[in-house]
């Protein structure tokens, strides 16, 4: 396949086309990771999660320069909420991403999550994949941000940033919604701002209390919009994924990682079958009119779809 | 529950239930026009002393091109100059740089350098004929140029007179043309505001615009409540920098938008005088009645205008011309009937012109000091536009002030979801508009406007070259190194900027070295 | 529909080339876009048509739509559909909006843009026109 080999030597063009394809759960995306699956695994995936606000794209585009500056080749996924009532969803990621974009050289993909509730999109993940096989070094992930459940981001990063500002309570926000114990690093953005100190202390607090209590979590200060502390904030990912790398840590997260996905997947495929397949319809129709003749109990007709559909 | 009575109007107070009796002699003491809070007008006399200004806005193309227009709406009666500047003179960068490819001289004139302003002053005595200049990113630069141009002409900086825009927190707000981060402007503002109350007696350094504001989309009340805030701020940062209240405040003005909802927008009016004196007197300590007046220019709504049917035009621009003279304004633009299709021509401008003249001289308007006080209706709305701008201002001040509420995007979001819900309800036709959703014609004959020839571009481009080989490269080069160094250190900037405007510096030249310094502005993301 | 049988949803990048920062016709288009069920990229505004071109690269869009009421529109939008030859994406569609006299909209169509809507124009024939448009011009990726 033609697509595929584009993907591999890295055309943007072709990447763009590949996304859109596994996005839309079209068979062709699916052959395509296939084919690729054996180049995936050899990129570093670092989540970016917070409010609304805070400063999550502007932080991503400043460690994407620090990065391009050393030669990396680096990619962005940006996921933003799709409209439950029309479908559509308005994209505004590249807005704050101008050096990113203007740079040329990183790839920068916006993601409605269409759907997804976990703060990442269905296909995010495979977006990445294909990302990592066409040779991007460093791929962003930066999620929704609405500030609650955004667990997923944990399972399909090797390192997770949480990004949070002194405006606006942030921290108590962080903490209630637990936001926290997804981090691996902490970054305090707009650390300018009055009740940086204040937010530091509140949060090496609730650490020490316990809520994260095997190992210590880095606190950064940053102040992404005049790239101040983003050259640090890098380094502290690196300096967490090496010592990951030496304990086994890392194979381990991306092993749990993999098996939450392999559960996704397989869920999804047999809703897939079960609802979807050929003459579906008519067979849950006839296995309702069954129970309801009392000729078999609801489980008892359920597991029956189910054992058909898996044939 | 009936259905609401229909209205056009995005102001709750306008709805007054028709079955609410209604009283003339409620006593109540309006006070006088000219006596502190100045609801009913700045001064005692109104038009009966002297009637409003009548300020064209125009400028396109070349220099020349302008002057002669300048030249033409003087003769034609004008009384004050208004330049429009093209977008790269707007965004900072010079007629020769690729990012002001296809823009130079479209949408106004092109100043990118001295010669440039001095062409377009050229024949126009500066110490008579008041100017203002529609400029807020580089508005510092532009008024170097006048300064440096009239310098030129024999006209000593104090008897210069005019307005520059120089609002720049509306930019971030609504019209967009920023370059630097908001506070870095407001340092340049603040800078051009000493600079003024020292050397400038009779210049407005701001005109605190809620114009652009409306044009974005906002409702009266946001345009009110914000232009507002903008003003309290710039006042609050001129405090700070240690300017005496009283020796500036009298020299802010305020520039407003009439749009076709005519009592809203007269109550608009009276209510941001009221407003402004009582936060002028009891917030900020102003001693000075001067400080307490709010006055303004008056534009009509652009985007009321519409590209069907466009002779109606005229009729929309009488009515918001009406009531921005009925809410006291001290000067007045009224717009052409083409604009919804292009820049004007000479012919449409011409009776835009003439129908605030019409209503000058023909309507008995100047005679009345305030004619609509008392009414209840107007009254009511007044009051109600005064409690409402309250709760704005709130909300605003719980955000930390207009800057931090512009870095979170507060007041654009507002306007974005405001501009939206105004054009589902016009797709929705519970507004009605002739000629676009109503009362619509097919097969309209195309309409005269107004083209700039793509010569125009290329002459100012070499125009610009040439004047750049011509100059002294060492004084230059020494006069933007001391402008870095006022940057960095805190030092007033008119100072350096006029100095280096005077060795032949252009407005890009200038713009990078503070870009340099100041770094550059990006929107934050909005979700509306 | 925005979407085909496919499952496809359409994308579209909705931007402001150019200096000028007039963006309240974009960013209404934008939302009546969303809520027709379109995914819309916003680039936000003072966009290079390099910057706008290698986002619709990125992004995979199904169409380019540009606000420009700066009189800058025979300059930006050659250039724009120069560019989006050039990087192979002949398929998507370049249309827009704004300020634009009748003749030059004539002259662009001849040179390959697609609608330009002016003032007045409702929203819901922007829709439709991209609905019936994609599907014609890019059947299937």
């Amino acid at each position: 396949m033609a697509l595929a080999d584009e993907v591999l030597r890295g055309s943007f063009h072709a990447i763009g086309k590949a996304i859109s394809l596994v996005e839309n759960g079209a068979p062709e995306g699916r052959d395509l990771l296939e084919r690729l699956h054996a180049r995936v695994g050899d990129s570093l995936r670092i989540g970016l999660t917070g409010p609304p606000g805070v400063g999550k794209s502007t932080a991503v585009d400043e460690m994407a320069a620090v990065l391009r500056a050393r030669g990396e080749k680096v990619a962005v996924v940006a996921v933003d909420p799709t409209s439950p009532f029309s479908g559509g969803a308005l994209l505004g990621d590249r807005i704050r991403m101008s050096k990113a974009a203007g740079a040329g050289d990183v790839f920068m993909r916006s993601m409605a999550t269409r759907g997804e509730s976990g703060g990442l999109a269905r296909a995010t993940q495979d977006a990445v994949d294909l990302l990592d096989a066409s040779g991007r070094t460093f791929i962003f992930i930066e999620t929704v941000g609405v500030g609650q459940s955004e667990i997923e981001v944990s399972r399909a990063a090797d390192c997770v940033i949480v990004l949070l500002s002194p405006e606006s309570g942030d921290g108590v926000q962080a903490m209630k919604s637990g936001l926290l114990e997804v981090a691996d690093i902490v970054a305090i953005n707009k650390a300018d701002r009055g009740g940086a100190d204040r937010l530091e202390h509140d949060l090496r607090t609730a650490f020490e209390l316990g809520l994260r209590p095997r190992r210590e979590i880095p606190i950064l200060a940053t102040q992404a919009n005049a790239g101040i502390g983003i050259p640090e904030l890098v380094a502290t990912v690196e300096a967490f994924v090496f010592a990951r790398k030496a304990s086994g840590a890392f194979q381990e997260r991306r092993r749990l990682g993999m098996e939450d996905r392999l559960r996704k997947i397989a869920e999804f495929l047999v809703q897939k079958d079960l609802w979807g397949g050929e003459g579906a319809p008519e067979r849950v129709k006839e296995a309702a009119e069954r129970v309801l003749r009392r000729e078999n109990s609801p489980y008892g007709c359920a597991r029956a779809l189910i054992r058909e559909a898996l044939r | 529950m009936s259905a609401p009575a229909p209205t056009r109007s995005r102001f709750p107070g306008t709805l007054v239930p028709h079955e609410q009796k209604v009283y003339s002699d409620v006593p109540r003491d309006l006070g006088k026009a000219g006596e502190y809070p100045f609801t009913r007008g700045p001064y005692a006399d109104m038009y009966r002393g002297k009637v409003w200004t009548m300020r064209m806005f125009s400028g396109f193309g070349t220099a020349r091109d302008t002057n002669a227009r300048f030249k033409y709406l003087l003769s034609q009666g004008q009384t004050g100059l208004s330049v429009a500047f093209d977008m790269p003179t707007l965004m900072g960068y010079d007629s020769d740089h690729a990012r002001s490819d296809g823009e130079v001289g479209r949408e106004g004139v092109a100043v990118c350098t001295l010669e440039n302003m001095e062409t377009l002053f050229s024949g126009i005595p500066m110490g008579d004929v008041s100017t203002s200049m529609t400029i807020n990113s580089t508005a510092s630069i532009m008024l170097a140029f006048y300064l440096a141009t009239a310098e030129r002409q024999g006209v000593a900086p104090a008897r210069l007179r005019g307005t520059i825009q120089n609002d720049i927190l509306k930019e971030y707000i609504a019209q967009k043309e920023w370059i630097f981060p908001p506070l870095p402007s407001m340092r340049i503002i603040t800078d051009m505001m000493a600079f003024c109350a020292d050397h400038l007696p009779k210049w407005h350094p701001i005109s605190v615009s809620g114009y652009h504001i409306r044009e974005a989309g906002s409702t009266s009340l946001q345009e009110l409540a914000f232009t507002l805030m903008n003003g309290f701020t710039y006042v609050e940062f001129g405090i700070k920098a240690g300017i005496p209240v009283d020796r500036f405040a009298p020299r802010l003005s305020f520039f407003f938008n009439s749009h076709m909802n005519f009592f809203e927008e007269i109550a608009k009016f009276r209510a941001a005088r009221r407003i402004w004196a009582k936060r002028m007197k009891e917030s900020y300590g102003a001693k000075s009645p001067e400080s307490w007046k709010l006055r303004f220019h008056t534009q009509t709504a652009g985007c009321s205008l519409t590209a069907q049917q466009p002779e109606n035009n005229v009729v929309r621009t009488a009515v918001e011309a009406l009531a921005g003279v009925l809410g006291g304004t001290q000067s007045l633009h009224t717009n052409s009937m083409d604009e919804a299709l292009a820049l004007p021509t000479e012919e449409a401008v011409k009776v835009a012109l003439r129908t605030q003249q019409v209503l000058a001289h023909e309507s008995g308007l100047v005679d009345h000091v305030d004619p609509l006080a008392g009414s209840h209706f107007i009254e009511s709305l007044t009051d109600q536009m005064e409690t409402e701008c309250e709760k704005v201002f709130g909300e605003i001040e719980r955000r930390g002030g207009m800057v931090a509420a512009i870095e979170q995007g507060y007041p654009q979001i507002e306007i974005a979801r405001a501009s939206y819900q105004f054009q589902k309800d016009l797709e929705e036709r519970r507004y009605l508009t002739v000629g676009v959703n109503a009362l619509v014609e097919e097969g309209e004959k195309p309409f005269p406007i107004l083209k700039i020839d793509p010569v125009v571009e290329r002459d100012q481009v070499a125009e610009t070259q040439r004047f750049k080989e011509r100059r002294d490269g060492t004084a230059l080069a020494s006069a933007l190194a001391d402008l870095g160094g006022a940057a960095r250190s805190g030092r007033n900037l008119m100072l350096p900027i006029l100095a280096a405007v005077k060795v032949s510096g252009t407005l890009g030249e200038i713009v990078e070295v503070l870009k340099r310094e100041f770094g550059e502005w990006r929107e934050p993301p909005t979700y509306w | 529909m925005t979407k085909d049988s496919t499952g496809r949803k359409f994308r579209v990048i909705v931007a402001k080339p150019g200096l000028d920062g007039h963006d309240r016709g974009a960013k209404v288009v934008a939302a009546a876009l969303r809520d027709a069920g379109f995914e819309v990229i916003y680039t936000g505004l003072h966009q290079t048509c390099d910057l706008i071109a290698n986002a619709a690269l990125q992004e995979d869009a199904d169409a380019v739509c540009v606000s420009i009421l700066s009189g800058a529109h025979m300059t930006i939008f050659p250039e724009l559909l120069d560019l989006l030859k050039k990087k192979g994406m002949d398929d998507v569609l370049l249309c827009g909006g704004g300020i634009i006299p009748p003749d030059d909209a004539e002259a662009l169509r001849h040179q390959g843009v697609g609608r330009l809507f002016g003032p007045g124009t409702d929203t819901r024939d922007i829709v439709r026109y991209l609905q019936e448009e994609i599907p014609r011009r890019r059947p299937r990726p």
